[in-house]
């Protein structure tokens, strides 16, 4: 080829190899003139493009890059949500569940409605969960002594330690997987020393100690609450905490639905609790007593002596007499109803269980409402075997400790014991999703991955079974806990295949696996109730029961944070608690009268102080708390859970010393005043309904029975033609509905108060997290609330006397307590609507009070002009602000966030939508198929979290609803608007409260006869 | 000289001439600023600064730097707002009402009461911007065309009332003011050299002084004196339905009306006497600001102090009287609820304070005057302070019952105004006619006049 590397010169200086030109040769352009120096005019021309630039630069709207899919796939519809089942089972917390995620971000938990177990019912924590997946702190990768490492040299490392290893250990919680019990037997078998711990934050380890002595049998019994006419709780919070309270409330609501309806049911079980602290179990009984927690083994021996002399079977137990309110009516009950009752008791003491195994088949229920043929496996946890590896540990003994998840130097009684044994290990690997405290003290940590992330199964009950897949891809480098352990024993991490295996030769005997991964739920229950012969030593029980002394300490789990593994999830730390309605910390809560024999008011901080441990923290005056106590709730205190969670005082620790440690409770307890003026973060601050009937309205069973309007609080309005009801009198003309009607009933007597709805709604509706200096300022967010009133003793009328309401401001020692779930009314007659100025806020065609934040330009006369307080005010931007530091503040956190609702900014107002984006989605999905919304197609948030079913939410213009056909046999009945004299006809009824009782509260009492005589003129 | 009139008082004493009038006035207009009046200004400036630097703090991090909360959602924004309305009052009374009463005492009074009414307007009017979560967005408040499709505002609203009446107000009043000072103007115009009289020669709108202009003057006068008039019953009147048609008990009450305007005077009045004592002494006006005047003034207060008194006690018995338990509730609570101490602060200077003024000794005495004017004030702000937040913090479901609480962006935000409003009366004072000289001028008596007649 010919050479055509031709040369080409820019021009004749080139050729020419002019002096200047090689000087400047590398110069593309000759900027002689500017560079010879700055000039002013330059300067200013320089300066005035800069600012110029600057400020054009600043007003620009940042860019936000949405990218599409190169390859979409093919289940994915952006836009279109998909739901996957699976099962929340953290600390042997279980229920079945269905993910809501969008472009493959899991966002929203519903609850599974073909399980058998939870029935479709979801809690608060298990709603919270999922923003625990987008937990920012959360490890990122696995560490080794702190530091990042790989998955390489973690394995490496700890399979050759672990081959040295002479006597290892694998510590967790409650593991209802049967597959990981498989892998750990797995494991086992490559290293025989190993042994599996388990234990419970809360256990339930007495409990099955009694009734392997009692009947022969290691297991929990499945509670038939449904099948109960009486119930008896003794310091058992079965409807907010006690081993499975999603399935409890669900059966106990079926004993507590009453019907207004002619030939509907009208009997209620009737429901006694005896307890130390208020516990919302507690707050929803007919009946409440209050106890010292070391009277709980005396009180039912008590009991059981009482029935004896009733029943005139069995022989009496020798016990000091103690007698609390209620009790003689509660014998008296049971034994009616026997056969038909369920005595349950919380304690750990084995002693305590035991009387009440005694006491239940003394009344013969074992094998009615207790069935030992499904036994329930939430709780496995032992407290001796935990015992016993704490101080295995701690002599040295044990050189290898797994910790699968678990994290016993927090919450364990043997915390600190396990922290000082960790020191002599030789290696110590913690498999853990988050740093905790006890991760923080072991060599390695092997990240593991979030329930979202994860494959699984679990197997609550005999013969219930359910899948765990993974709804999105690891977000860090975790790797899910069983894959670990099957690489260390040296076999294929890949536990989707062993999951499949396992699932083939054990559960699924023939069925489809995809049919049981689809629907999230294998079930084959056993058909008949089966009981068991008691043959426990009572003499023997009662004779070991523990005594009390001076002020007793009783330590609880709450319903919102539980044992603390979620702490770091700021939904569950604003959520109240729903006695207290104290959020973002643990409060020391005693009785009026001990505060009053203490010197303490609201407000104090106290020094409480068991043995040589002394912690300070905010009072709560609690009416119904048990004299001479204090309560304080679990949870609370970690050290190392994040930036959220660490907050509020840790309690265990009191615990420690104390030979009735494992039972949670401690006597010869000191309470000194600290400090005073404390504001504490509620969201409630006024105890009692000032005997509003307008807001509440409640009767009891028997009244209810006669006149189903009973305790109904119907006013009228004067007017020259006489009295009239407050909707045949109105100024404006309405707005038409021809299409829809949506509307909702809330069920008083069903509502058991335990936050489901507020944390499902907060994650549907974007509400933001404000902080623990916000809600103390009165500012929470949130779009529902439970208003929680105490009874009072003073009378009604009392209120409308100088100083008389001051008494009704008073909560009565020992309260009945009503949850009334508030949230936007959706007036027809909307005061807020005539009151803003922009038309911010407008009535939609189907009666829904719709919010345009938009237009809204935050006046906030409509918050004002609200008779509900439900509107929510922003007062600042609580995204991307770092005062607020939650999850709206990082991309990971806003993941959580529902694309279907606007994130609201400062300065507007926000409030319950109804969840109109819901509504909207089934409308358009019914209007594409050429068909109406099915009834039960389209649910609120809170309506279809509740566990109990208290919420119906329809359209009521249509007769053939759930809620239309409710409220056609309750509009006679027990159904009412709240505030009805206002005119404003909310969308929204309630049912009154019926309580089991065979005679009303005095105050009470008395405002009826008033009513009859008013209505008698 | 002048001839003591057998029947009346003299309205202006110590015998002045009309010349001595123009001199009197123009004399610190024309005069260097005095060193009182320099360190007054400096003072309310840094006030100014002060209050804007929370301000912008309010509204750079927005209204939670504010002590409300989701039950009390107005406090000190909407307090301040409907005390400087009604502080606003007394310069269109003086100027309007008492015009077509012929009350030619108020001569003396009525351009500084009106500059005043401006200002505090001014300053009301701040607090409805500063209340807003969205300040930027005011304009929406206003029914102007937009893009937006056929978005009005609602009709409805009291709120949108609010802003016609107070955009009226304003300028009616700012209107009336400035037709009042243009003869003044002229005056200092004629006396004045260089760039002054180039800028009052321009304010002046080539005012000749001649028998036609002064007609036309006269006519255009009592034409805004008409206008006015109804606005200094409606403002207040609109300002009270904001909460009279409310569902909210110890708002939702039909006495408000008359009872608003009542207090807006009884404040106005009081806030005039502040300025027109402090005036009179600083600027040597005695013989134009006479005991006379200041009796007069104090009687208005004694009145309307009394008419606010019967409404507040009118209120309780209507609660009682009407049977509705939130009603009744909500006054109890006011008088003996957790803010007891705002409705005793207001029940002792509204009602009691200015009922020393039936001592002829105290209503003429100048020390006296001025303390109750300020108490009457405080009164008043406690006023709107007890309607507004008793009435939110305790209103339907008890578990929604909170306290309020100020924070230091409250108080800030209030001292904004205060500074607003003292830096721009301090400038009115010195570069503008206190006292209307055309006026006053018709009211002196000589021998061989009739009094003036409009």
């Amino acid at each position: 080829m010919e050479n055509t590397n031709k040369k080409y010169w820019k021009g004749v200086e080139e050729l020419k190899n002019d002096i200047e030109l090689v000087k400047n040769s590398e110069r593309e352009f000759n900027l002689e003139g500017l560079e010879s120096g700055t000039y002013r005019r330059d300067f200013l021309k320089m300066l005035g493009f800069g600012v110029a630039a600057v400020s054009l630069a600043a007003c620009d709207a940042p860019v936000r890059k949405s990218i599409p899919y190169l390859n979409k796939p093919e289940d994915v519809e952006p836009g279109i949500p998909n739901y996957y089942a699976t099962s929340y089972n953290v600390g042997g917390n279980y229920s079945s569940v269905l993910v809501k995620t969008r472009e493959g971000r899991p966002i929203k938990i519903e609850g599974n409605k073909l399980s058998g177990v939870t029935r479709g019912g979801v809690n608060a924590q298990v709603h919270a969960s999922v923003l625990s997946l987008y937990d920012s702190e959360k490890l990122k990768d696995p560490k080794k002594e702190g530091k990042k490492t790989t998955w390489e040299e973690l394995d490496k490392e700890v399979s050759a330690a672990l081959a040295s290893s002479q006597n290892i250990r694998i510590v967790s919680n409650t593991i209802i997987s049967p597959t990981t019990k498989a892998v750990i037997a797995d494991f086992a078998k490559k290293y025989p020393s190993a042994k599996h711990i388990t234990y419970d934050a809360n256990s339930a380890s007495g409990l099955i100690e009694a009734n392997a002595a009692s009947f022969g049998k290691a297991v929990i019994p499945s509670y038939l609450f449904n099948k109960a006419n009486v119930i008896v709780g003794v310091n058992c919070d079965f409807l907010g905490t006690w081993i499975s309270p999603i399935e409890y409330s669900s059966l106990w609501a079926e004993g507590r639905k009453v019907s207004s309806a002619k030939g509907g049911k009208k009997t209620m079980s009737r429901h006694y609790q005896f307890e130390t602290g208020m516990t919302v179990t507690g707050a929803n009984a007919d009946y409440r007593g209050t106890i010292k927690p070391s009277q709980e083994g005396i009180i039912l021996a008590n009991l059981y002596n009482k029935l004896v002399a009733i029943l005139g079977s069995g022989s009496a137990l020798s016990v000091a007499k103690l007698d609390t309110q209620y009790l003689d009516k509660c014998a008296k009950d049971l034994a009616a109803a026997k056969g038909a009752g369920l005595v349950v008791s919380g304690s750990n003491d084995a002693s305590v269980q035991t009387i009440v195994n005694g006491i239940n088949s003394l009344l013969g229920n074992i094998g009615t409402t207790i069935d030992f043929g499904t036994t329930v496996n939430y709780r496995q946890g032992s407290d001796a075997q935990l015992a016993q590896f704490a101080s295995e540990l701690k002599s040295g003994v044990v050189d290898t400790v797994i910790f699968l998840g678990a994290n016993p130097v927090y919450d364990s009684i043997k915390g600190a014991d396990i922290a000082e044994g960790l020191k002599k290990v030789k290696l110590s690997v913690s498999v853990s999703e988050t740093e905790t405290e006890t991760s923080k003290l072991c060599k390695y940590i092997a990240t593991s991955t979030h329930y979202l992330e994860s494959w699984g199964d679990a197997n609550p009950k005999t013969g219930y079974y359910s899948l765990i897949q993974p709804c999105i891809s690891n977000i860090f480098n975790s790797r899910q806990a069983e894959s670990s352990l099957l690489t260390w024993a040296g076999q294929p991490a890949d536990y989707l295949t062993y999951l499949k295996s396992f699932w083939n030769a054990n559960i699924l005997g023939g069925s489809s696996w995809t049919k049981a991964l689809h629907d999230g739920v294998l079930e084959s229950p056993v058909a008949s109730v089966s009981g068991a012969t008691f043959n426990g030593n009572l003499a023997a029980a009662v004779a070991s029961l523990k005594t009390g002394k001076g002020i007793e300490l009783s330590v609880f789990e709450n319903v919102t944070i539980g044992t603390g593994i979620q702490a770091n999830n700021p939904w569950l730390l604003e959520t109240p608690d729903p006695i207290t309605k104290v959020t973002w910390e643990n409060t020391a809560n005693i009785s009026q009268k001990t505060a009053a024999d203490l010197g303490l008011s609201a407000g104090d901080w106290v020094n409480v102080t068991v043995g040589k441990v002394s912690k300070e923290l905010p009072l709560v005056i609690q009416p119904g708390q048990a004299n001479e106590t204090v309560s304080i709730a679990m949870g609370f205190g970690r050290t190392s859970a994040g930036k959220a969670g660490n907050t509020g005082t840790e309690v265990l620790s009191f615990l420690s010393g104390a030979t009735s440690a494992s039972n949670l409770w401690v006597g010869d307890v000191k309470i000194e005043k600290t400090k005073s003026g404390y504001t504490l973060p509620q969201t409630q601050t006024h105890e009692t309904y000032m005997g509003r009937e307008a807001v509440i309205q409640e009767t009891i069973l028997s009244k209810y029975v006669k006149d189903p309007k009973a305790g109904r609080f119907e006013p009228k309005i004067g007017t020259s033609d006489g009295l009239k009801k407050p909707y045949s009198i109105s100024l404006w003309n309405g707005h038409d509905k021809k299409n829809h009607s949506w509307g909702m009933v809330i069920d008083l007597n069903t509502c058991t108060g335990c936050a489901s709805c507020l944390v499902s709604c907060q994650a549907e509706n974007n509400v933001p997290v404000v902080g623990k200096a916000e809600v103390a300022r009165a500012r929470e967010m949130h779009w529902i609330r439970i208003d929680r009133y105490y009874s009072s003793d003073a009378p009604h009328e009392r209120g409308y006397s100088i100083g008389g309401f001051k008494e009704m401001e008073k909560a009565s020692e020992n309260p009945e307590v009503v949850f009334q779930p508030m949230m936007c009314q959706h007036c027809s007659n909307a005061p807020c609507e005539t009151v803003c100025p922009v038309l911010a806020t407008t009535h939609s065609s189907e009666g829904l009070n719709q919010m345009t934040y938009n237009r809204c330009v935050g006046t906030r006369y409509c918050a004002n002009n609200c008779p509900y307080k439900v509107r929510r005010f922003n007062w600042f931007k609580y995204f991307e602000n770092d005062n607020f530091d939650y999850n709206l503040n990082n991309d990971l956190g806003k993941m959580v966030l529902n694309p279907d609702v606007t994130v609201r900014s400062r300065g507007v107002i926000e409030k319950c939508s109804m969840c109109v984006q819901r509504i909207q989605a089934g409308k358009l999905t019914a209007k594409s198929e050429k068909r109406r919304p099915v009834d039960g197609e389209i649910e609120t948030a809170c309506s279809q979290s509740c566990p109990t079913g208290a919420i119906v939410f329809g359209d009521m213009l249509d007769p053939n609803t759930k809620i239309s056909k409710l409220l056609a046999q309750e509009s006679e009945g027990r159904a009412y608007h709240v505030l009805e004299e206002l005119n404003v006809i909310p969308q929204i009824s309630y049912l009154s409260k019926i309580r089991n009782k065979d005679e009303q509260r005095n105050s009470e009492a008395v405002a009826e006869v008033k009513h009859t005589e008013e209505h008698a003129h | 000289m002048s001839v003591v009139s057998p029947i009346r008082e003299h309205l202006v004493t110590g015998g002045k001439t009309h010349h001595d009038v123009t001199e009197d006035i123009c004399r610190h207009v024309e005069a260097k600023p005095t060193k009182e009046w320099k360190i007054a200004l400096t003072i309310s400036i840094l006030v100014l600064i002060y209050g804007a630097g929370w301000v912008l703090w309010t509204w750079w991090e927005g209204l939670g730097v504010w002590g409300l909360n989701k039950t009390v959602g107005w406090a000190w924004d909407i307090t301040n707002f409907v005390w400087w309305v009604g502080i606003g009052h007394a310069g269109t009374l003086i100027s309007a009402i008492l015009l077509l009463f012929r009350q030619k005492w108020r001569t003396s009074v009525n351009r500084a009461a009106e500059a005043m009414t401006i200002f505090a307007v001014i300053c009301a009017a701040s607090f409805i911007i500063m209340h807003m979560g969205r300040p930027w967005l005011a304009l929406w408040a206003l029914p102007l065309p937009n893009t937006f499709g056929s978005l009005w505002v609602n009709f409805n609203s009291p709120l949108v009332w609010d802003v016609f009446a107070i955009s009226t107000y304003f300028s009616v009043s700012l209107l009336f003011w400035f037709i009042g000072l243009i003869p003044d103007l002229a005056t200092i115009r004629d006396r004045a050299t260089g760039v002054r009289k180039v800028i009052y020669g321009a304010l002046s709108l080539g005012w000749t002084g001649g028998a036609k202009t002064w007609a036309r003057y006269e006519d255009v006068s009592l034409i805004l004196a008409g206008l006015s008039t109804p606005l200094v019953l409606s403002v207040h009147t609109i300002v009270s339905f904001d909460f009279a048609t409310s569902v909210i008990p110890g708002w939702h009450t039909t006495i408000f009306p008359p009872y608003f305007v009542a207090g807006a005077i009884f404040s106005g009045f009081a806030m005039v006497q502040n300025l027109m004592l402090i005036t009179r002494v600083v600027y040597k006006l005695e013989d134009y600001i006479t005991i006379e005047h200041i009796g007069l003034m104090n009687k208005i207060i004694t009145v309307t102090g009394s008419i606010v008194g019967v409404a507040y006690i009118t209120e309780f018995f209507i609660a009682a009287y009407s049977g509705v338990e939130y009603e009744k509730y909500a006054f109890l609570n006011r008088a003996t609820g957790p803010l007891w101490w705002s409705y005793a602060a207001m029940m002792t200077c509204n009602v009691l304070s200015p009922q020393i003024f039936w001592f002829k000794s105290l209503r003429e005495n100048i020390v006296v005057s001025f303390v109750i004017a300020v108490v009457v004030n405080i009164g008043m702000w406690f006023e709107r302070f007890v309607i507004i937040v008793t009435s939110l913090h305790r209103d339907y479901l008890p578990s929604s019952w909170t306290y309020f609480t100020p924070r230091m962006a409250d108080i800030g935000d209030y001292m904004f105004s205060f500074g607003l409003f003292s830096t721009l009366f301090f400038l009115f004072s010195k570069f503008l006619p206190v006292i209307n000289m055309a006026e006053v001028k018709s009211v002196l008596k000589t021998s061989s006049e009739k009094p003036a007649k409009y």
